[in-house]
């Protein structure tokens, strides 16, 4: 085993960067079918309303406009959509979303009409000439107004606007700890709502085939297999009737997964119209009708002893689902959230208590990250916090709770795989230099400047998930990945995989594997995903899974077809299968390498199937469906150190290290692009970006002008180390990477933010971390002389 | 309002290096003529405000975002995509150091990308970071942080200062 890899751990470019490079990427906007029509929704004015009437006469003359279509058009002849993850145990209630609104509207994405017209421009024309009436209704946005008594109900099935409360204690009773604490720190957090803002917005393309029933659907989607089961259930056609197709897309980050009415949509007006229809999501559309991510509030209590022990975490979360049950929504304020809240800590009891609130809103849903980043940025922020109260430096707060060995059974009843989170703790500061940035801080703060650096350790549950568990919570399926590695006779090789990368890069890390267990060149490999035709049904790409858990099926594969081509050899060598050695590409005879047959000359005879062992079949492909044992858990430390301007408030990050362990890492060039872009995400959600709506309903961030996604001006280079501690029960080794810099980035910045005005007397202050309400905090608490006078 | 711009205007352009011409409604934006008439769909949408740059395009030697462009303002102009960057199937330095930067990860920014950083490279041979940052910040990318993006913009401002002349797109 010790022999030099070729293509695992390389830093290889990408398979997929040729087409994309010279813009002949293929995304759903670029499908184009002859007879193809489009659609255009109609979206309300208000947040929550009746619907009176509405008339489409006038927009049904407009010439080119084929048909306009209303709730009461669809209300028979598709089901609502329904929530996928069933919480367990959570009093979840049947919220239903209709893919076309016929009684009520609930928020300001709901679709109240489809115009269906022979060009986009005449469609949008049309739009503007419906009527509708309505009757507003009282409405409400924020969570805690939503479980007042009284306040404006949206749904009957959820009574005071809860859709599950989720409890979970883990550990000792945290009032027990909490008699051993030495301090008791609570605080109330507010983890802004995110708009997801993937630079290609959704969009899908239906084509029907009356004469055999067969739907093909072209979706920007991640899970193109889910996407089928789902949208066969709410057309009620036969599952294998429908194609979905997701070819090139352009970006998830969680927001890609749900079903929306939008696909819905298109799929039933195509076998009703005849007609492919064609519909592009526009960006308003995509920021009021795509799901949002995070939005809670939290009410946390930790529990410490005076070395800053931490003893207990007990939190309080109202968590805003938006307006109905998006597709994995329940699961992510509980499972993904709660479980996370003893972090890399040896922490000895967690209570956690969630309540989903239904609101006038955009549904929320996973964002990357999915819970975790809520979770660590309660923990991070609370290691700051007992620090400072303690009068602690905050690196050493954590070096008394980190974990020190794995695996670790955690509080919450997880077994952490493996790591050395103390060791890779000490070797972030060490990069970062954190000492050295401590120094210049009080240096620097004599002449007036506020220098802050921040600390963010963290674990994530990823690798999504052992189905066994993932069913006990009630996900709706199990969270196991698929891959069919066909073998041609030319020895060429192509992988039909579950996993649906949309910028992740696995069409070569994927590869790369293939190519290293097979001794053959990357070129001889390719990957194909995305269609729900040519791959076995697949559970897609997101929580961090595609690696560690479609890599894992790749390398299952690959080995059953080396063990069919050992035996294959062994008839080619008229040898005994147990003296077949195979390495470099090659099957060879123990002790005899001149007597040997290449990977190409097996497969080869597989298909000539002349000289095959009679209990040998012919052909040469294998198919593997990978169930993990356990979660991976990736973990590290990022370190931030930013400068606040004294005067316009304003934060500069100077330095941003980031040392993550994800166990094996196969490409490292796509692994850390992973980190880069997960640590930005994470960065604009510490700084920049937070979601608003006015207490009508309208969203006021409801573009790229007025929700600041950042540029390459706002963020800074990002450095990006790799500590490798291999997975035990992977068969790669692999742990995921996708989210740990979102996961990790968010505290790290709000820390060191924090650090910069701890001086002053500021504790916390609620993200964004924008000039205004750096100043506002600092204004309010009657800081702003003090800061012009030096600040010591 | 009724059937403004509804008229049809005939425009004449050359669209990497071949003349095209065609009726299209007087409304028609450039981004949709590329994509939808020509079906030259390397150049993308990305939102309705002039914010994302996924629709940059060369433009009389000039990037412009082709979303705020009519097609019939471009009459007579000629204009330069993705697809007419790289030469008799040879990429473009930009599209080279994309590739081995890692410089994209979804794609789609990257045609904007590239085209925005064509334009800001021939003006701007030796740009310093803080100039490429400057240069794309109306080319929104959410998934690579931008860190392997502006590696990508100096890696080609060098292959082609190495090559020792401007390197023109392909037609
Ligand atoms: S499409 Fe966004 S700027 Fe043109
Ligand atoms: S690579 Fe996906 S938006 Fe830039």
């Amino acid at each position: 085993m010790a022999r030099e890899r070729r293509y695992i751990g390389k830093r290889i470019k990408r398979k997929e960067d040729p087409r994309l490079i010279t813009g002949k990427g293929l995304y759903v906007d670029d499908i184009h079918l002859p007879g193809m029509v489009y659609a255009a929704f109609l979206r309300p004015p208000y947040a929550h309303a009746r619907i009176k009437s509405i008339d489409t006469s006038k927009a049904e003359k407009i010439p080119g406009v084929i048909g306009v279509f209303t709730g009461e058009y669809f209300k028979d002849k598709v089901a609502p959509l329904t929530t996928a993850w069933a919480l367990t145990n959570a009093d979840l209630k049947p919220v239903k979303w209709p893919v076309v609104a016929y009684d009520k509207v609930r928020f300001t994405g709901d679709i109240v009409a489809v115009v269906v017209a022979e060009d986009p421009y005449t469609a949008y024309d049309a739009l503007e000439a419906i009527e509708v009436e309505y009757e507003p209704l009282p409405v409400v946005v924020d969570v805690e107004e939503a479980v007042k008594p009284g306040a404006p109900q949206l749904h009957d099935e959820a009574p005071g606007n809860i859709a599950f409360k989720w409890t979970f204690r883990g550990g000792r009773d945290f009032d027990e700890v909490a008699k051993e604490a030495d301090i008791i720190v609570k605080k109330r957090f507010i983890n802004q709502r995110l708009i997801p803002s993937a630079m290609e917005t959704r969009a899908a393309v239906a084509s029907y085939n009356p004469a055999t029933g067969e739907l093909t659907v072209w979706v920007t989607s991640q899970n193109p297999h889910v996407h089928r089961l789902i949208m066969a259930s709410v057309l009620g056609i036969p599952e294998h009737k429908l194609r979905v197709i997701a070819p090139d897309v352009g970006g998830g980050f969680g927001s890609k997964i749900p079903v929306y009415p939008g696909e819905v949509i298109v799929a039933r007006l195509a076998m009703d119209l005849g007609r492919p229809v064609k519909w592009v999501e526009t960006r308003r559309e995509n920021f009021l009708g795509t799901i949002h991510g995070r939005d809670h509030v939290d009410y946390v209590e930790v529990a410490a002893k005076k070395n800053g022990e931490v003893l207990g975490v007990r939190v309080r979360t109202l968590a805003n689902l938006g307006a109905y049950i998006s597709t994995a929504a329940p699961g992510v304020p509980t499972i993904l959230f709660g479980l996370m809240l003893s972090g890399p800590y040896k922490i000895k009891s967690v209570d956690v208590e969630v309540k989903g609130v239904l609101t006038n809103t955009t549904p929320v849903d996973a964002y990357r990250g999915a819970g975790r980043p809520e979770a660590t940025y309660i923990l991070e922020r609370m290691m700051d916090i007992v620090a400072r109260r303690l009068g602690m430096d905050p690196a050493d707060v954590r070096r008394v709770n980190l974990i020190e060995k794995a695996p670790y059974t955690a509080v919450t009843g997880l077994t952490y795989d493996s790591g050395r989170y103390l060791e890779v703790f000490e070797k972030a500061l060490k990069i970062a230099e954190y000492y050295k940035w401590r120094e210049v801080q009080s240096e620097e703060r004599r002449k007036g400047r506020l220098i802050g650096i921040g600390i963010s350790s963290y674990i994530e549950m990823c690798g999504l998930a052992p189905s066994r568990i993932a069913r006990a919570t009630g996900f709706g399926l199990g969270l196991w990945e698929s891959v069919l590695v066909r073998v041609h006779p030319t020895g060429k090789v192509s992988v039909y995989t579950g996993s649906h990368p949309h910028g992740q890069g696995e069409e070569t890390s994927f590869a790369q594997i293939v190519a290293e267990e097979l001794g053959i060149p990357i070129e001889d490999v390719e990957i194909v995903h995305g269609d729900t035709a040519q791959t076995p049904f697949g559970m897609g790409t997101y929580g961090s899974r595609t690696t560690p858990v479609g890599g894992a099926a790749v390398y299952r594969a690959v080995a059953k077809i080396k063990e069919k081509a050992r035996k294959i050899a062994a008839a080619l060598l008229e040898a005994r299968e147990e003296d077949i050695e195979f390495s470099e590409g090659k099957f060879y005879v123990k002790g005899h390498p001149e007597k040997s047959v290449t990977f190409q000359d097996v497969a080869l005879a597989a298909y000539t199937a002349d000289k095959l062992p009679p209990d040998v079949e012919p052909g040469l492909e294998a198919i593997a469906f990978y169930d993990p044992e356990n979660f991976t858990f990736p973990y590290g430390t990022h370190i931030a150190v930013v400068e606040v301007d004294p005067e316009t408030f304003k934060v500069k990050i100077l330095r941003y290290v980031a040392v993550d362990d994800a166990g094996v890492i196969i490409n490292p060039l796509l692994a850390e692009g992973q980190v880069h872009g997960g640590v930005v995400q994470g960065i604009a959600q510490a700084l920049y970006e937070y979601a608003v709506y006015d207490e009508n309903g309208n969203l006021l961030t409801a573009g790229f002008n007025d929700y600041m996604i950042p540029t390459a001006l706002d963020v800074p280079n990002i450095e990006s180390y790799f500590e490798e501690t291999p997975a035990p029960h992977n068969p790669l080794g692999a742990k995921g990477i996708g989210e740990t810099g979102t996961i990790a980035a968010t505290p790290a910045v709000v820390n060191a933010v924090l650090d910069a005005l701890a001086h002053l007397g500021i504790e916390h202050i609620d993200m964004p971390l924008t000039p205004y309400r750096i100043w506002k905090a600092l204004k309010e608490a009657g800081l702003l002389e003090k800061l012009k006078a030096g600040g010591e | 309002m009724e059937g403004e711009g509804l008229e049809v205007v005939e425009v004449s352009m050359k669209v990497n290096g071949k003349p095209v011409k065609a009726k299209v409604p007087a409304r028609m934006l450039l981004v949709h003529f590329l994509r939808d008439v020509l079906g030259l769909t390397g150049t993308h949408v990305g939102c309705d405000t002039s914010n994302c740059g996924a629709c940059t395009v060369i433009m009389n030697g000039k990037a412009v975002k082709s979303c705020t462009v009519f097609a019939f303002m471009a009459d007579g102009a000629e204009i330069l995509t993705i697809e007419g960057l790289a030469q008799n199937g040879k990429l473009h330095p930009i599209q080279e150091a994309f590739w081995e930067n890692h410089g994209l990860q979804c794609g789609f920014c990257t045609p904007g990308m590239i085209m925005t950083l064509y334009d800001f490279l021939n003006r701007n041979p030796e740009p310093t970071e803080e100039e490429v940052r400057r240069a794309i910040e109306g080319n929104l990318c959410r998934c690579t942080g931008y860190v392997n993006i502006v590696r990508s913009a100096l890696a080609a401002a060098e292959k082609m200062r190495a090559v020792g002349r401007w390197v023109k797109g392909g037609a």
